[in-house]
């Protein structure tokens, strides 16, 4: 377990950290080639293209041709990233990356940025809430859903030796910096960022901040709140959770995405089967989102460290504890 | 100019001939699959498997081959019968085709079937996935050569126009592409769907180096091949005007072959037709 820094964290931005990852990954291995679709200023793969012009295809606005000419560049024996944003990368191409990805095995890292609410003012036809379920229900598919910038970079290198199929999701706005530099970060592992006894909270993405903020409060009330980073979302650490729910008795689940089928529906299938608890799920709320401010977007759909603690309220009610 | 013999036409054909009776039989046993496409398709694929392609059944990822990308995943009996009889599987697997725990789905998967390249079925992917092949193999700065055979109804496809875009950009001359033009999709005529041409004008348009030929006749089929493979600096289609059902009178040009199986009949006929010894 490692401590994490005082509240207020320093606001980082996740695209600088996967920019800056790709570019020493392009150096150390001159197998690695990027695609991308007109996105590539915006979510800085260009960085990469200014340096390794030969390793990198912008292809236009056509992301299931991304998807589909990225396959054919593994295939070939390039290990491959294509990124661009969510809405486009994983919604638009769903089937391209079910047949030619996810059905082949062919090992495409897909990086999307711009996923979830935090978009902000572009709105909800840029704002895709479902990218962890759709990429979670394919066979084969890994899911990583980093917390901050620095687990950002770390999951571009850990992606490069993973032998499968992976997407990543981050997002358009700075998030808070809950991990350190020094920390380790591995696919697969949920991470106990701060061990409590009373109620678990467990998140991905930057509402592990929110719930690092709720087990303070909490703590206040002298509640001890134990809070998980599940950047991986598949394949799901059931062991962490599951012991999370026996050591705890109470779960609260925070994404930024929606509570239809998100990380919190993957936890609880995954818990109830070996220690039913009672569960509460933040998160998105089956609706579109809007345009405004990522923050604002955030209080508005009730992504909050106070809904975070209103539902351990509620799940230890329920407990009788 | 390829220098083919009289004697090694006569040999491919007689090949061809071989393909079509697998694709009938195997779509006969299970009465599913489409035997029309296949049927199309059968004298490029026979082309390509019999005379052209640097493969080794022996080792089908061997890394130095040439890759065969079938857009036009339904048309998959064509492939897996050359595929068999090139040597890739054991030409009684044929018959496993479409059936439980076989190895020969009803659309091709990848990594399970010695020499499928791609996995197809939702059309329209093959000719992307072609091009990052042949931008790998540029990188890499390798002999080998991508086919890619695209039905025309996936011409219907948007998916079909971005990767011609991304093939000219990036000046794929180790890329050629194939039409089977045979004229019909699922539902009826091309032209009636959702009207194609002029086919060729449009792909010229988009910066292609364009041939038309009658993709039945395997000299035209050669030769084609050798001249996409000379031009430089563009990729190459060849618009391969075909008949579906080609090579069984009653099943010519007759849209229900698209997606149905032969009657015992029906196959007794047709085999007949293409020329099998009767038993």
């Amino acid at each position: 377990m490692t401590t994490h820094g005082a509240i207020p964290w320093k606001m980082e931005s996740q695209r600088a950290y996967f920019a800056k990852a790709l570019i020493e990954l392009g150096e150390r291995n001159a197998n690695v080639v990027v695609i991308g679709a007109d996105t590539t200023e915006s979510i800085r793969t260009l960085e990469f293209g200014r340096k390794f012009p030969d390793r990198f295809f912008n292809v236009g606005i056509s992301e299931q041709n991304m998807i589909s000419v990225s396959a054919g560049l593994c295939a070939a024996g390039k290990l491959a990233f294509a990124a661009t944003y969510a809405i486009f990368g994983v919604a638009h191409t769903y089937n391209v990356i079910r047949q030619n990805i996810a059905y082949t095995k062919l090992p495409l890292k897909i990086f999307c940025s711009h996923a979830g609410l935090t978009v902000g003012p572009d709105g909800a036809t840029h704002q895709l809430n479902e990218d962890i379920a759709l990429m979670r229900g394919l066979p084969n598919m890994t899911v990583l859903v980093p917390a901050d910038g620095p687990q950002t970079g770390k999951a571009v290198h850990a992606a490069a030796e993973w032998p499968g199929p992976l997407y990543c999701r981050f997002s358009r706005s700075n998030f808070p910096t809950v991990t350190s530099i020094e920390d380790e970060f591995e696919i697969g592992p949920a991470y106990v960022l701060r061990d409590g006894s009373d109620v678990t909270l467990a998140a991905c993405g930057v509402m592990v901040s929110r719930c690092l903020q709720a087990a303070e409060e909490l703590d206040a009330e002298g509640i001890s709140a134990r809070v998980i980073n599940v950047s991986t979302a598949k394949p799901l650490d059931s062991a962490t959770l599951i012991r999370a729910a026996r050591e705890t008795g109470a779960i609260v689940t925070a994404e930024e995405h929606t509570t239809v089928h998100g990380l919190g529906a993957a936890i609880a299938s995954a818990v109830v089967r070996h220690h039913p608890v009672p569960m509460e799920f933040v998160g998105v709320q089956d609706v579109f989102g809007e345009s405004g401010e990522a923050y604002e977007l955030l209080e508005k759909y009730g992504l909050t460290a106070n809904e975070i603690v209103a539902a351990a309220h509620d799940v230890l009610k329920r407990r009788g504890g | 100019m390829v220098d083919v013999s009289d004697a090694k036409i006569r040999e491919l054909e007689e090949k061809a001939r071989l393909l079509r009776r697998h694709i009938l039989k195997m779509t006969h046993q299970v009465q599913s699959g489409h035997p029309g496409g296949s049927m199309s398709a059968c004298d490029i694929v026979t082309a390509l498997y019999f005379h052209l392609l640097r493969v080794d059944p022996e080792n089908p990822r061997w890394p130095e081959r040439d890759r065969f990308v079938m857009s036009k995943g339904h048309a998959c009996p064509v492939l897996y019968a050359a595929l068999a009889e090139r040597g890739f599987f054991p030409v009684e697997e044929l018959m496993t085709f479409r059936r439980i725990n076989s190895r020969l789905q009803g659309h091709p998967e990848y990594g399970t079937t010695p020499g499928v390249e791609n996995a197809a079925g939702a059309e329209g992917q093959g000719l992307s996935f072609s091009v990052g092949l042949a931008l790998g193999a540029r990188l890499d700065r390798k002999a080998w050569r991508v086919y890619c055979l695209m039905g025309d109804g996936e011409q219907d496809v948007g998916q079909t126009w971005e990767a011609a875009l991304s093939g000219a950009k990036y000046t794929l001359d180790n890329l050629t592409a194939f039409i089977d033009r045979n004229g019909i999709q699922q539902e009826g005529r091309t032209e009636e769907i959702l009207p194609l041409e002029p086919l060729g004008d449009k792909w010229k348009a988009f910066g292609w180096n364009v041939l038309t030929i009658n993709g039945h006749d395997m000299r035209q089929i050669l030769h084609a091949i050798d001249e996409a493979h000379a031009h430089k600096g563009q990729p190459s289609v060849i618009i391969a005007k075909t008949t579906k059902g080609k090579g069984v009178s009653f099943m010519e040009n007759v849209v229900k072959y698209h997606g149905a199986a032969t009657s015992d009949e029906e196959l007794r006929r047709a085999l007949a037709e293409l020329g099998e010894a009767r038993p």
